[in-house]
């Protein structure tokens, strides 16, 4: 345990746990993560989650059959309450890539090292949650195979999408978001998909991840390019992942109702969606490190780093909660006022009791530094805050649409078991998903594990 | 037919020191290959045009541009919708799919725009006949020197890449010694 030992000394040395640790050479690297890609053998602690998450796969499939001939009517949707799960469900799981692109690209950007060995899975986790969140504003169109009218494409109908509103928006951000998330996440994986191809034995193996590798044969000319084409695409997501939620957060308040027509909904829409985000990374990072004994690489400092990043995103969202009932008080617009005293005394004031409890108070746990270096507990916080921010959507669909302008129209949205089921369902997607990438995929990224204990050993004159 | 030789170094300082020797000694169909990204190895072998931030620009002028005009002529010129009076180029509008554009057909160019400088996918080359090469994915590094270069002389060019410290040279061959198997 001597790694350990020194490990402890240059935590004393620098005043922080290191992002590695240290005397790995290239090759033990490579093994102990590709390894986990390459062994024959199927675990059954993973064979179980996995049947668990297809049964809800299943369940997800067989909703979705069930919408597809019943129509939306199996929800409890209805006007005025027309957004119910769907858009809420929607929202949240957006707000979950959020945090995947914010690591490997803003930090890429930001120079810090330790985002190296969180990136690759939080990417895919983007990628999976997007699919996921795409997923019901399609189901919630009605007759979702006519999805492709969203897109501008000359038809017999002579029509065009209107360019003036935010859900066209909208489906050019999510598109656009998904698209890019999937390039950056792929092209960091060529590298590694060849170390795959070069260490397997069997041939068919072989054969898949070589055509997957295209080729790579880390030829200094293509690493140069490889470098210059991930720092663009970090370059590019790094704005578009502000403006993904920003254009979901305009869906709201470009309309004219209370509690969604507000300015500060851009940046309320974007903490909040990395605040979540980074509570799903804890929630996979932490039983990952756990059961695949990656403690080396997901070390300490990236759980403690992720905790910081949850308590200033929290402030964030407590912050923008504070200016709402500021500004209903303040402001001269009665039915904003009326908005606030509903949320808080109205048909869903449990809602927004939990909300605040479980999204503004708990979360303070982590300023202390024990909470932010035990896995157990962040990852008890981290489960309070993705539900937390999920009731913080049902309060911001619901409650506004619960009471409008016109007394006549107020209503109550009962979600049904079909509800349910999709978001349940959409749960069980994602985990297949993500069970299937842990196993085909190297989930650190190898290379830039060399790289980073390349620039441990040799440090800048 | 020979393609060219291939040496093995042990460590990347090692790499860059020979292909810097080797380009100084007028070697130019070199090439090097490494497990990861190593700092100043590509400037060493004279690498310096790198044109993938200007295809990345020219996508993203094209993907904006094309969005833009695409929604001026959809909402001004071929269907016109009255929306309460508000005029029908509402700039303010189009700016958000402009901008998603923009960044859509950018990432295609540097994402598209790498691969293809870099002349990937080629699924097969020979430096892959080297069994050696197997760990340039893993720890090896690796710098070949074609047979076409014009001072390539199979014998003098080993001994010269010998001196460099390699732990080893092979000869590596176009077609592959193994038939299919």
């Amino acid at each position: 345990m001597t790694e350990l030992r020194e490990a402890e000394r240059m935590q004393q040395r620098s005043g922080r746990p290191p992002v590695l640790l240290p005397r790995q050479t290239y090759g033990g690297i490579t093994d102990q993560i590709s390894g986990v890609v390459l062994t024959p053998r199927i675990s059954i602690g993973w064979l179980m989650l996995f049947g668990a998450a297809s049964f809800l796969l299943t369940i997800l499939l067989y909703s979705i059959a069930y919408l597809l001939i019943r129509g939306v009517g199996i929800w409890g949707i209805n006007i005025p309450i027309a957004w119910g799960f769907a858009i809420i469900n929607f929202v949240w799981w957006i707000g979950i890539g959020h945090a995947g692109t914010l690591i490997s690209a803003i930090l890429l950007l930001l120079e810090q090292t330790w985002r190296s060995s969180i990136n690759r899975f939080a990417e895919a986790m983007t990628l999976f949650a997007v699919m996921c969140a795409g997923l019901f504003p399609l189901l919630h169109l009605g007759r979702p195979w006519l999805f492709y009218w969203l897109f501008p494409y000359p038809n017999t109908m002579t029509t065009w999408p209107n360019f003036r509103s935010p859900l066209v928006w909208d489906v050019f951000a999510v598109s656009t978001y998904f698209t890019i998330s999937l390039l950056f996440w792929y092209q960091a994986v060529v590298p590694d998909l060849a170390t795959v191809r070069d260490k397997a034995v069997n041939p068919t193996v072989k054969k898949i991840y070589g055509i997957l590798a295209l080729g790579w044969r880390g030829s200094a000319r293509h690493w140069e390019r490889f470098e210059t084409g991930y720092l663009l695409l970090a370059a590019l997501a790094t704005p578009l992942v502000l403006s993904v939620h920003t254009v979901v957060s305009f869906d709201f308040s470009v309309a004219i109702m209370p509690g969604w027509h507000e300015s500060i909904y851009p940046p309320y829409f974007v903490s909040g969606a990395i605040f979540s985000g980074f509570a799903m990374v804890l929630i996979l990072a932490i039983p990952i490190r756990k059961v695949y004994h990656l403690e080396n690489f997901l070390t300490m400092r990236h759980l403690d780093n992720c905790g910081k990043f949850m308590i200033a995103t929290g402030l964030l969202v407590t912050y923008t909660y504070v200016a709402e009932i500021f500004f209903s008080w303040y402001g001269t617009d009665v039915y904003g006022t009326w908005w606030n005293w509903n949320r808080q005394h109205g048909a869903y004031r449990i809602v927004w009791i939990l909300d605040v409890f479980m999204v503004c108070i708990i979360p303070i746990t982590l300023w202390l530094r024990k909470v932010r270096r035990s896995p157990a507990l962040l990852f008890l916080v981290s489960l309070d805050i993705v539900i937390g921010m999920w009731i913080e959507r049902v309060m911001i669909v619901i409650i506004t649409l619960n009471s409008t302008h016109l007394p006549s129209s107020y209503g109550l949205y009962i979600p049904t078991r079909w509800d349910w089921a999709v978001l349940l369902g959409s749960m069980g997607f994602f985990a297949v998903c993500f069970l299937l990438f842990l196993r085909l995929v190297p989930m650190i990224p190898i290379f830039e594990m060399r790289k980073l204990a390349y620039e441990i050993e040799t440090p800048e004159e | 037919m020979l393609w060219g030789l291939l040496a093995q170094f042990k460590t990347s300082e090692d790499l860059v020191r020979a292909a810097q020797s080797a380009y100084a000694n007028g070697y130019r169909r070199l090439d090097a290959y490494s497990p990861f990204p190593v700092p100043n190895l590509a400037p060493s072998l004279g690498f310096r045009k790198n044109s993938v931030p200007l295809v990345c620009l020219v996508g993203g002028l094209l993907g904006g541009s094309i969005a833009y005009i695409l929604q001026y002529w959809i909402n001004v010129i071929e269907y016109p919708v009255n929306v309460g009076g508000r005029p029908l180029h509402a700039w303010p509008s189009f700016i958000p799919p402009t901008f998603e554009m923009t960044v859509l057909f950018a990432g295609f160019g540097a994402f598209f725009g790498m691969w293809a400088l870099n002349g990937l996918p080629m699924p097969f080359h020979p430096v892959f006949n080297s069994e050696r090469f197997l760990s340039v994915t893993r720890d090896g590094f690796f710098l070949s020197i074609e047979a076409k270069d014009a001072k390539f002389e199979l014998n003098a060019t080993r001994e010269f890449l010998m001196t460099l410290h390699a732990t080893s040279v092979e000869e590596v061959p176009y077609r592959s010694a193994i038939s299919k198997s």
